[in-house]
């Protein structure tokens, strides 16, 4: 072959480009809405009953995906707050610690099974809220949720023998407040240990979704639950703020930002409430060049993309060995290719909206310092629907350690790409955050995954593999990104003293 | 262009993870293929068939009817294309090629000691020639998976090759029979290999033991011909064979060919259906989209 011959064939290869915008063009597939029940307004949820906030006061919660209100809201001041906590100790007292322990684990279990009943209801009303695409609230959240139920419903009555050798007593009552990314579940994630240990909850969700928390409460009143065992009290941060510092709440769970978890811990400093905080990430995705790559490119997309990058675990910092860089994102961009921004109601959807105006800002700033900090920005073409807050998947080449996209978490479909080169090298730069949430690791080789596990500062390491959970495995992370752990045996812990 | 390399060196093929590649398989069954996406996807998928009859007591008759079938799918419903091919045995390709005269449907021969390959070579390459004279526009040949798995890559290499030269103007197919290669590793070895000897296609199986085609050895060889195509230009077909009864699974199939490959491959120049159940499935799909009901099956010609 020529030398010439050679260059034009090189530079065709270097064209070659695959198609993915003119084949199988899905049509729109949305979910139907028509059987979900929702009030026009909806109350508190204290001691079992629907009342109205002290002060009369609400506020409207609107779908990210149409702008629209979708309902009203009770504001819960103070006050409320406190009728919720005097509920909550008023079961833990006379009820909830006197019933024998399998009666605790039953509800638990009718309020799992009740959850699978109205899978659909919540999974719509999940979406139609917070944003996320129908597919994953419905394959995902709504899923995880029950399980959760089922797995600790089944460790109420074996709490005996979760702690060999120790007595688990229950503590009394529970303040939790919860953040916006994964309503429904987190909601599981705190209520669900919290009763099975025999304390009783007043639980604040986010503000911008409160709808799936409140659809929870009519679940507990479907499953009997007793009065003032599970109190729900609507709000912002205010509301949360009245949770934290109330005198009679025994202990705090709270998941959401660093900055919140460190006011939250400086309030409870010198009370004796017990603290679990679940924070912020910035969790290095590692591939190495023996990896599976194209599954590698899968885990990619699922680790940064996936809920639109609204996950504290999310794969944001990705490191790629230097040898397979070009290949990786080369892939990456193609895979991004056919990815689907839209309506999230639609069941083809892959990548939903935003879950509010200003978190869309956030990260729209966000793009514009990446841009001035001199990273390259990729994003493929989409098309957004007319309203509602979107964000196009978005990567940014060429970044490092020093660049504040890599330093800062955006909580959004941003993933900032580096190069390396040694073992070392990836280790020292995983754990040069002051986060700890998580990372991935991708390899073929067994040994390899070991020894960067042992070395890696996160508390939760996914190999081969990327945002997999289970109500079985402990959640939770080192540094910044929180104390305490959320799932499993050690997710009881929390919830109980041991004597 | 292509730089023809004379051997298969297996380190330069990725390695493949399984639990991701049947995690990907799952999240392309939920795509929600509806209305006029439904309607176009079965249409394409019936145009790619290759319908087959691979029988030991298959006859000059049989073979006619089938063949008419081909060209003729359901004259009770206008618009349905035929399909792309008919595979037969190499004795009744005369056969095929007299009955398929004047339409645009090839005859495809299964060849090289199918479904085995337990021969010596000369008895493939006779086999092929045969199968090439008698007038096959195509031939799917089997690899000889007991070599393979002794890490012969070398002796498979070579075989291919041959039968790719025995082969002449007409199109190879080369069956990897993945149900016997075990691993999805190996299937991408397998893939890997037999692109570079010279297939013009690639093809998941002969249909004559279980498992026969899934979607995670589709997907593995669909990114083997993504590479190859990254690394050369060249596109090489592919075909799933065997076990796509369904046309919600044929879709299935199409969709993982639109997101992994995109356009250029979503026609039957370059994906087959090694098919025969398939094709009244999907008659009975379009009519349903068409008139609002399921007919029963004894609408839809068995031939």
């Amino acid at each position: 072959m020529s030398k010439k011959q050679d260059k034009t064939q090189k530079a065709v290869i270097a064209d070659l480009a695959l198609d993915f915008s003119s084949g199988f063009i899905y049509e729109p597939a949305p979910e139907s809405s028509s059987h979900v029940k929702l009030e026009k307004q909806y109350e508190l949820f204290i001691d079992g009953k629907w009342v109205a906030p002290i002060d009369k006061k609400y506020f409207d919660t609107t779908s990210p995906a149409t702008e629209q209100v979708i309902s009203r809201i009770a504001e819960a001041s103070a006050a409320d707050v406190d009728k919720a906590v005097k509920a909550a100790r008023n079961a833990y007292e006379n009820v909830w610690s006197k019933i024998s322990a399998k009666e605790r684990g039953k509800y638990l279990f009718r309020i799992a099974r009740i959850i699978q009943e109205k899978a659909r209801e919540f999974a719509v009303i999940e979406t139609m809220e917070g944003g996320k695409p129908i597919r994953e609230s419905r394959d995902i959240d709504v899923p995880l949720a029950a399980n959760h139920f089922f797995y600790y419903a089944g460790w109420a009555d074996k709490l005996e023998y979760a702690f060999p050798g120790k007595k688990a007593n229950s503590i009394g009552v529970a303040g939790q407040i919860i953040p916006w990314n994964f309503p429904l579940l987190m909601a599981a994630w705190k209520i669900a240990p919290a009763l099975a240990a025999g304390n009783t909850v007043v639980l604040k969700p986010a503000e911008t979704t409160s709808l799936t928390a409140l659809k929870l409460a009519e679940v507990f009143q479907e499953a009997g639950l007793p009065n003032g065992v599970v109190n729900i009290v609507t709000g912002a941060g205010a509301t949360g703020a009245a949770i934290v510092n109330h005198p009679d709440v025994n202990k705090i769970a709270f998941t959401g930002s660093t900055d919140v978890g460190k006011i939250i811990q400086k309030a409870i400093a010198g009370t004796n409430k017990k603290l679990t905080l679940e924070l912020g990430g910035k969790a290095a995705n590692i591939i190495f060049e023996d990896a599976a790559i194209d599954q590698a490119v899968e885990g990619i997309v699922n680790g940064i993309f996936f809920n639109q990058g609204h996950v504290c675990c999310a794969g944001s910092r990705l490191f790629v060995q230097e040898g397979v860089a070009d290949k990786v994102i080369k892939k990456l961009k193609d895979r991004m290719k056919s990815l689907i921004v839209g309506d999230p109601m639609d069941k083809n959807t892959d990548i939903g909206a935003i879950n509010s105006k200003e978190q869309l800002k956030k990260i729209n700033d966000y793009l514009k310092i990446g841009v001035n900090e001199g990273a390259e920005i990729f994003q493929p073409a989409c098309t957004f629907p007319k309203k509602g807050y979107f964000c196009a998947p978005t990567l940014f080449l060429h970044t490092s350690q020093s660049h504040r996209i890599v330093q800062e978490e955006i909580f959004g479909p941003v993933l900032a790409i580096q190069t390396f080169r040694t073992v070392e090298e990836v280790l020292e730069k995983a754990n040069n955050t002051p986060y700890g949430l998580s990372a991935g690791v991708w390899t073929d080789k067994g040994s390899k995954i070991f020894n960067m596990t042992t070395k890696l500062k996160a508390g939760v390491v996914w190999a081969n593999t990327y945002n997999k959970f289970d109500p079985a495995s402990p959640f939770g992370g080192y540094k910044e990104s929180g104390m305490g752990r959320e799932g499993g045996l050690h997710g009881l812990l929390p919830y109980l003293s041991l004597s | 262009m292509t730089t023809t390399l004379k051997s298969y060196d297996p380190r330069f093929t990725p390695p493949v993870d399984q639990v991701s590649v049947e995690e990907r398989c799952a999240r392309f069954t939920t795509r929600s293929i509806k209305k006029s996406t439904k309607v176009n996807g079965l249409k394409l998928a019936m145009s790619m068939i290759d319908l087959t009859t691979l029988e030991g007591k298959d006859s000059e008759g049989k073979v006619r009817q089938l063949c008419y079938k081909a060209m003729h799918p359901h004259d009770a419903m206008p618009g349905v294309p035929q399909v792309a091919a008919v595979c037969v045995y190499p004795t009744m390709v005369k056969v095929a090629k007299k009955a398929l005269k004047g339409s645009s449907i090839n005859v495809a021969a299964v060849a090289t000691a199918f479904p085995s390959g337990m021969a010596p070579l000369q008895v493939k390459l006779d086999d092929t020639h045969y199968a090439v004279d008698e007038g096959a526009d195509e031939i799917d040949m089997v690899i000889s998976r007991g070599k393979f798995l002794q890490g012969e890559y070398n002796f498979v290499f070579d075989e291919i090759a041959a039968v790719k030269e025995a082969c002449g103007k007409a199109h190879l197919k080369v069956i990897l029979e993945t149900g016997e290669l075990s691993t999805l590793d190996n299937v991408r070895k397998a893939s890997d290999l037999a692109i570079l000897a010279g297939a013009d296609f690639i093809k998941t199986s002969t249909g004559k033991i279980q498992p026969a085609a899934t979607m995670p050895v589709t997907l593995v060889m669909l990114e083997a011909i993504r590479d190859y195509y990254y690394a050369t230009g060249k596109m090489i077909g592919m075909k799933p064979a065997g076990g796509i009864a369904t046309s919600k699974l044929a879709l299935h199939y199409l969709v993982m060919v639109n997101e992994t490959l995109g356009a250029q491959w979503l026609n039957p120049d370059w994906f087959r259906f090694g098919a025969s159940k398939l094709a009244n499935d999907i008659l009975m799909q379009l009519m349903k989209e068409q008139t609002g009901n399921y007919q029963s099956l004894n609408y839809f010609s068995n031939d």
